[in-house]
């Protein structure tokens, strides 16, 4: 039985990469992946294999972001990009209904685009993690979002381990990296030496099916342990760490600190973080109408907990103060994501960190929050 | 992987048409619009609320304010404060209006069976209570006393004036109304609801206090059933925070780690207590 089965783990070399794109092009698979735009690495439409953003290097930092070549044509360079896959499962801006009334009678026309089967190529341990989040928000709950689920259904996911995370990357304290262990249709770690290959997993019938299809050769030992050796090196490379123990109590007990109006001070309440977060999911429906009145569009946009008309009710707004606007954001995702969704908020990839302009890193303000309650406590029982 | 692509499933965002039948001027900003019901399966639990949405204009969050022995109509009783309410409240009988809902969990007239109930209201927090009413009296050998303490601005901003006046004349019901500014020809009580509490007789172990209005009166008015004995968790109030969706999917009504359109609107006071005296949750 065992022999007849497609294999589940195969090798494939560097130089045949162009036989995956091959592979799921021929079964209709639009493949998204890394490459290189406005001198970032993005995700969009790859058509062919030399499209990879090959032969680069990231460079992270609080507020920092640069792309410079490097001598290694390593295939798969960037840690998290700038874009999170959620704009392919769940745009930006999507234009849901259009309404005419016509003597009173009203017609509902569903304008969603139709779903495409497509292959997200690159996606990292980190991002893995961040679509099971949003598959629980969009699609755990009694009400469902249609879009997202279509989505979602068509989609492959091809994930590759992370053996270089960036300066402010922390998966490794959020439990969702570097190295993936569930939730790929296909998994791929890049090994360079001595021979550029991918050691490639199955993590679905999905993956098996197009493993199957690929020329690959059964692992050796030397690729297990090349492939071992890789994973504890990356371990090895964090500088950021978030103490997640009773987290969500420390942030809850900070509810009224005096330390968001520090935060307040440098934020510019600008949403980079929420627009980058690939668990953010806030939206707004907006409404237009043509000049005759006749006919109106119902919108689906991004929002963010930082806009000052995001918590807008009758006689104000809510949460007028950034710091406030702050503690709900980092709040949410360390805390009471916790409660709503029985996971963490946030995955650790650090885009939040190296987008935001004024450098706001939110491992700091954890653990700058996390000492106040602890003081605060020590403080309490003596 | 050949098999046929994934199809868009009905949407909870899409409204169904429904039309409004009746419109009422409650007071000089206040009306009660009927709308037939999506389906003729349509029913509600009092303190739900559905999604309104006004063509071309947008959708708002309203309360379900009539009878939910008889949801062979929508009732929601609109106070016209911005440009969408405004637009709401100028619809006319046979005007297309587009409905989601009902949504959130309710008031717990299940659980306050057997008790005394007493409601506590400010200003157009009456319309999500008044379905509270209309069941009790609908089952009135189930509960013990009804008691609505209600506060208005003032004498011309009282609703469902005639009902208050027939639902005082009830056995086992007492309906006591204050306002900020009584003016000239004002007979009856002056000042902020809570100060109702002193005019009434609670035994603590069988109330139920049902709570909605702004944040800082019902704040009040769960101290004031706090030092009346009453248990918090026997103490309710319905929050308020913007709402997009209705579905717990958009996030805007987040209120510590509630979603109040889900989760909500009606909560306990124990569950809510650690975060309503915070400020900007």
């Amino acid at each position: 039985m065992r022999a007849s089965s497609p294999p589940r783990e195969g090798v494939l070399p560097r130089s045949r990469l162009s036989a995956l794109f091959q592979a799921l092009q021929e079964w209709g698979y639009e493949i998204i992946g890394p490459q290189i735009r406005d001198q970032a690495i993005v995700y969009d439409v790859l058509d062919r294999a030399e499209d990879l953003a090959a032969g680069y290097r990231e460079e992270h930092a609080p507020g920092r972001y640069r792309l410079t070549p490097r001598a290694q044509q390593k295939v798969f360079a960037s840690t998290a990009s700038i874009h999170a896959w959620k704009r392919f499962l769940y745009p930006p801006e999507i234009k849901l209904y259009q309404i005419s009334l016509n003597s009173s009678q009203a017609q509902i026309e569903s304008l969603a685009t139709p779903v495409r089967k497509r292959a997200f190529l690159g996606v990292r341990p980190c991002d893995l993690h961040a679509i099971a989040v949003q598959d629980r928000i969009f699609t755990g709950g009694v009400y469902r979002d249609p879009y997202y689920e279509a989505n979602r259904a068509a989609t492959l996911l091809i994930a590759v381990n992370c053996d270089e995370p960036g300066a402010t990357c922390f998966c490794g304290s959020m439990g969702s990296g570097p190295s993936a262990t569930h939730g790929f249709d296909l998994l791929l770690t890049e090994i360079l030496e001595p021979e550029h290959r991918f050691l490639i997993e199955s993590g679905s019938a999905a993956g098996e099916a197009i493993l199957s299809r690929l020329p690959v050769t059964p692992p050796q030992e030397e690729d297990r342990t090349a492939a071992q050796d890789l994973h504890r090196q990356a371990c090895q490379k964090f500088q950021r760490f978030v103490d997640t123990n009773e987290l969500r109590e420390l942030m809850y007990a900070q509810a009224e600190s005096e330390h968001w109006e520090k935060v307040a001070r440098r934020c510019f309440a600008c949403a980079n973080c929420t627009q980058v977060c690939p668990t953010c999911f806030c939206v707004n429906f907006e409404d237009s109408s043509d000049v005759s009145g006749a006919t109106a569009q119902r919108w689906r946009r991004w929002d963010s907990c930082f806009h000052l008309s995001f918590s807008y009710i009758h006689g104000g707004s809510v949460r007028t103060s950034v710091g406030a606007r702050y503690r709900q954001w980092i709040t949410h995702k360390l805390a009471s994501w916790w409660d709503q969704f029985g996971t963490s908020g946030c995955v650790g990839c650090g885009r939040c960190v190296t987008w935001c302009p004024a450098a706001i890193d939110i491992t700091a303000e954890a653990k700058a929050l996390g000492t106040l309650t602890r003081s605060e406590r020590a403080h309490a029982s003596t | 992987m050949l098999a046929e692509m994934p199809v868009i499933s009905r949407d909870p965002m899409q409204p169904a048409g429904c039309r409004v039948t009746h419109v009422k001027k409650e007071t000089h900003d206040t009306w009660t619009l009927d709308v037939t019901p999506p389906d003729k399966h349509w029913r509600f639990q009092p303190g739900q609320f559905s999604m309104l949405y006004v063509f071309g204009v947008g959708e708002l969050p309203i309360s379900i304010s009539g009878d939910p022995q008889h949801p062979s109509k929508q009732t929601y009783t609109v106070r016209a404060v911005g440009m969408a309410t405004r637009r709401l409240v100028s619809l006319k009988p046979k005007d297309w209006l587009g409905v989601r809902g009902p949504f959130g969990n309710g008031w717990p007239v299940e659980q306050a069976r057997g008790k005394d109930v007493v409601l506590v209201a400010g200003g157009i927090g009456l319309a999500p209570l008044r379905p509270v009413i209309y069941h009790i009296l609908a089952h009135r050998a189930d509960y013990g006393r009804l008691i609505l303490l209600y506060g208005a601005r003032s004498p011309r901003d009282i609703i469902y004036t005639a009902e208050l006046k027939a639902w005082a004349k009830l056995p086992q019901t007492e309906i006591l109304t204050t306002v900020d500014y009584g003016g000239l020809s004002w007979r009856g009580n002056v000042g902020v609801v809570t100060s109702l509490f002193r005019r009434i007789a609670l035994n603590p172990l069988r109330t139920v206090g049902m709570i909605c209005g702004p944040e800082i009166m019902m704040s009040y008015a769960a101290r004031e059933f706090e030092q009346k004995g009453v248990s918090r968790h026997d103490i309710y109030l319905s929050m308020e925070r913007n709402m997009k969706c209705g579905i717990g999917l958009c996030g805007h009504c987040q209120h510590g780690p509630n979603f109040v359109c889900k989760d909500g609107p009606v909560f306990t006071y124990s569950s809510l207590e650690r975060w309503i005296y915070k400020r900007e949750i």
